[in-house]
């Protein structure tokens, strides 16, 4: 619940100096087949606001952590036989593999929005909320200060008219 | 389908008037909607949305009916004989290969089956932007295949224009049920829901259980009446001392044909790692001549393809069923589905919020300086409605902050509050026609976008 905050208060921040300008959608890859992979091209919305290395670090944890959600072995097949043999009763009091790599990737997420993204003036949204379909990132611009004071952003915004 | 991506603002829908502050009133105490609710796809919903069919299951009361009646009557006319005659046992497995059956039935149609919910407006946005490069004022559809390399074979992406996006491979739109569908077998009637990614092992269970029941079923009749018949009577007294007996053989024998038909149809495909959509089509035969097309996706190993796609590890639903609607999304359904036109977007989509857009207009209601709105007045008005939009800003972050099922993917996901005071004035703008054609700036397109937490909402109105 804290981090909740913490991430709501930064988030805060940025929404009182930034306006959303622009959205970037990272689409899936699919080289390898239908496994949930992101392409790791870093799009040219993105040049002036991160680093290429930092980007691409972020692109290439997510894959990794759908890469062991999605992974088919040992662990897996147990996992599914299991289920099988119980009637699939036991996923009423036991979440899948997947679930529970779905809950790193939210927070990691998380973690990298405040640390490294929302400094920058971006947020990711989490794939899951789009379907698998996407990673959205959200490029906020500084409007007139560069501080984030909310009072001189009604001010500018008016005169922006 | 409508060529015309955007459509026209109503300005009705826009308008201040005092029977939509009344339903607006009326619409704020309402409990807050749950995503099902305003699902676009021809699904229907039960348990408050953890469970989900196809609109038309007409099918599946007569399958389970068939099961239950055919079964019972197993129980209450045959077994007691055979359990005389034979062995304890019969029950005892007959019963639990009927539990088995009737689970995995209701397992493969209360499941969803792996539906994509439907692009949102950016994204939509976007993905035209790609490939509308040229930038031409005229607008053109969508191209309506992309290709891509998997696994060095050349596989086409269709663009699908009721989900506004280009479906992942092994993805098929299911007219039935009005949705896109990961690894798309087929829609069952039987079953009253489609099969695909993931319910199909569940559908696969179901049909070697429902075989070996219906096999089970037939082989003790049939014994039964030998047995009966052997005690001294012939088969015409025997079948009159139990003529249950005798409808179960009918419906045992016509079903077991296209029970194990069906059934090792479909073990052939999950040996093969194919889908029905794929088998019938014919995607992966090789009929390009000296080119040889394998099905890119299997692993080559009978053993792992089995294993792979009964197996594999369950993906989660992605279409959040149970999960809250944005408070004041639901009166946008009306008003914010309506995109401007794409001469009034100099700029790209940039998206916009739902909420700021509600919150603007709920702002506008109940705000008295709405009615004294005029091209000339707005000016003078603005400082006064900022004053006002100021202070119920913080309310509107509590009132994100109190759906407490959002809250974690809200602080991530949605920023829209606090921008309400840039949209407010667009709303200002867009209320006045005349100021609009005044003044078409870039933010002007955010007043009427639709976008984040419910992507379902913006293309409802567009079904026909």
């Amino acid at each position: 619940m804290g981090l909740i905050k913490d991430t709501f208060h930064n988030l805060q921040e940025l929404r009182n100096s930034a306006s959303l300008a622009n959205k970037v959608f990272i689409q899936r890859d699919y080289s390898e087949g239908t496994t949930c992979k992101f392409q790791t091209k870093f799009p040219s919305e993105l040049e002036n606001r991160i680093e290429r290395t930092l980007f691409e670090d972020t692109v290439k944890t997510l894959n990794n952590f759908y890469a062991e959600a999605e992974k088919i072995g040992g662990h897996s097949y147990l996992e599914g036989c299991l289920a099988c043999v119980t009637a699939y009763l036991i996923f009423l009091c036991m979440e899948t593999r997947y679930e529970k790599v779905l809950k790193k990737i939210a927070k990691y997420i998380q973690e990298q929005n405040e640390k490294i993204y929302a400094p920058r003036g971006l947020l990711i949204t989490d794939p899951i909320e789009r379907g698998m379909r996407v990673i959205e990132i959200s490029i906020y611009e500084d409007r007139g200060s560069s501080g984030s004071s909310s009072g001189s952003s009604s001010v500018s915004g008016s005169t922006a008219r | 389908m409508k060529n015309c991506e955007y459509q026209q603002i109503d300005p009705r829908a826009l308008s201040v008037s005092p029977q939509s502050a009344q339903n607006h009133a009326d619409k704020k105490l309402q409990r807050p909607r749950r995503k099902w609710q305003v699902f676009p796809g021809k699904n229907r919903f039960f348990c408050d949305g953890r469970l989900i069919l196809a609109r038309q299951n007409g099918i599946l009361p007569l399958t389970l009916g068939l099961i239950i009646v055919t079964s019972g009557l197993f129980f209450a006319f045959d077994c007691p004989f055979l359990v005389t005659h034979l062995t304890v046992f019969i029950p005892v497995i007959g019963g639990v290969l009927f539990m088995f059956v009737v689970a995995s039935l209701l397992r493969t149609s209360f499941t969803d089956p792996g539906i994509l919910p439907r692009a949102t407006a950016d994204e939509a946005a976007d993905i035209e932007r790609q490939i509308d490069t040229s930038g031409s004022s005229t607008y053109r559809p969508p191209p309506r295949t992309k290709e891509i390399l998997i696994n060095q074979q050349v596989v086409k992406l269709k663009y699908c224009f009721t989900c506004k996006m280009f479906r992942p491979p092994r993805t098929s739109h299911c007219s039935l049920c009005d949705n896109c569908v990961e690894r798309f077998d087929h829609h069952c009637p039987w079953v009253g829901n489609c099969v695909g990614k993931r319910n199909y092992r569940y559908f696969y269970s179901f049909i070697i259980s429902l075989s070996f029941l219906t096999s089970f079923i037939f082989g003790c009749v049939i014994t039964h009446i030998t047995l009966r018949s052997q005690a001294g009577k012939n088969i015409v007294q025997a079948i009159q001392e139990s003529p249950a007996s005798v409808v179960e053989l009918v419906i045992c024998f016509f079903s077991i044909w296209s029970i194990l038909g069906l059934s090792g149809f479909h073990t052939y495909l999950v040996a093969s790692n194919l889908t029905t959509n794929e088998d019938i089509k014919g995607s992966w035969s090789s009929k390009r001549g000296a080119e040889e097309s394998g099905n890119p996706y299997s692993y080559n190993n009978i053993i792992t393809n089995c294993c792979v796609t009964l197996c594999g590890p369950m993906p989660p639903s992605l279409i959040d069923r149970r999960g809250f609607l944005p408070p004041d999304e639901v009166i946008s359904v009306a008003a914010a589905s309506e995109v401007e036109l794409p001469p009034f977007i100099p700029k790209s989509e940039a998206n916009m919020c739902t909420q700021s857009t509600k919150d603007a207009l709920e702002r506008m209601l109940h705000s008295t300086d709405l009615h004294g709105l005029c091209p000339s007045g707005t000016p003078k008005t603005t400082p006064m409605v900022l004053e006002v939009l100021s202070a119920p800003e913080t309310k509107e972050l509590s009132l994100s902050s109190g759906c407490s099922h959002q809250l974690a993917r809200q602080a991530v996901v949605d920023p829209c509050p606090p921008f309400s005071k840039n949209n407010r004035r667009d709303s200002l703008h867009s209320i006045n026609p005349a100021f609009r054609l005044a003044s078409p700036s870039p933010t002007l397109s955010r007043s009427v976008l639709v976008l984040g937490e419910g992507p379902d909402i913006v293309f409802s109105p567009q079904q026909h």
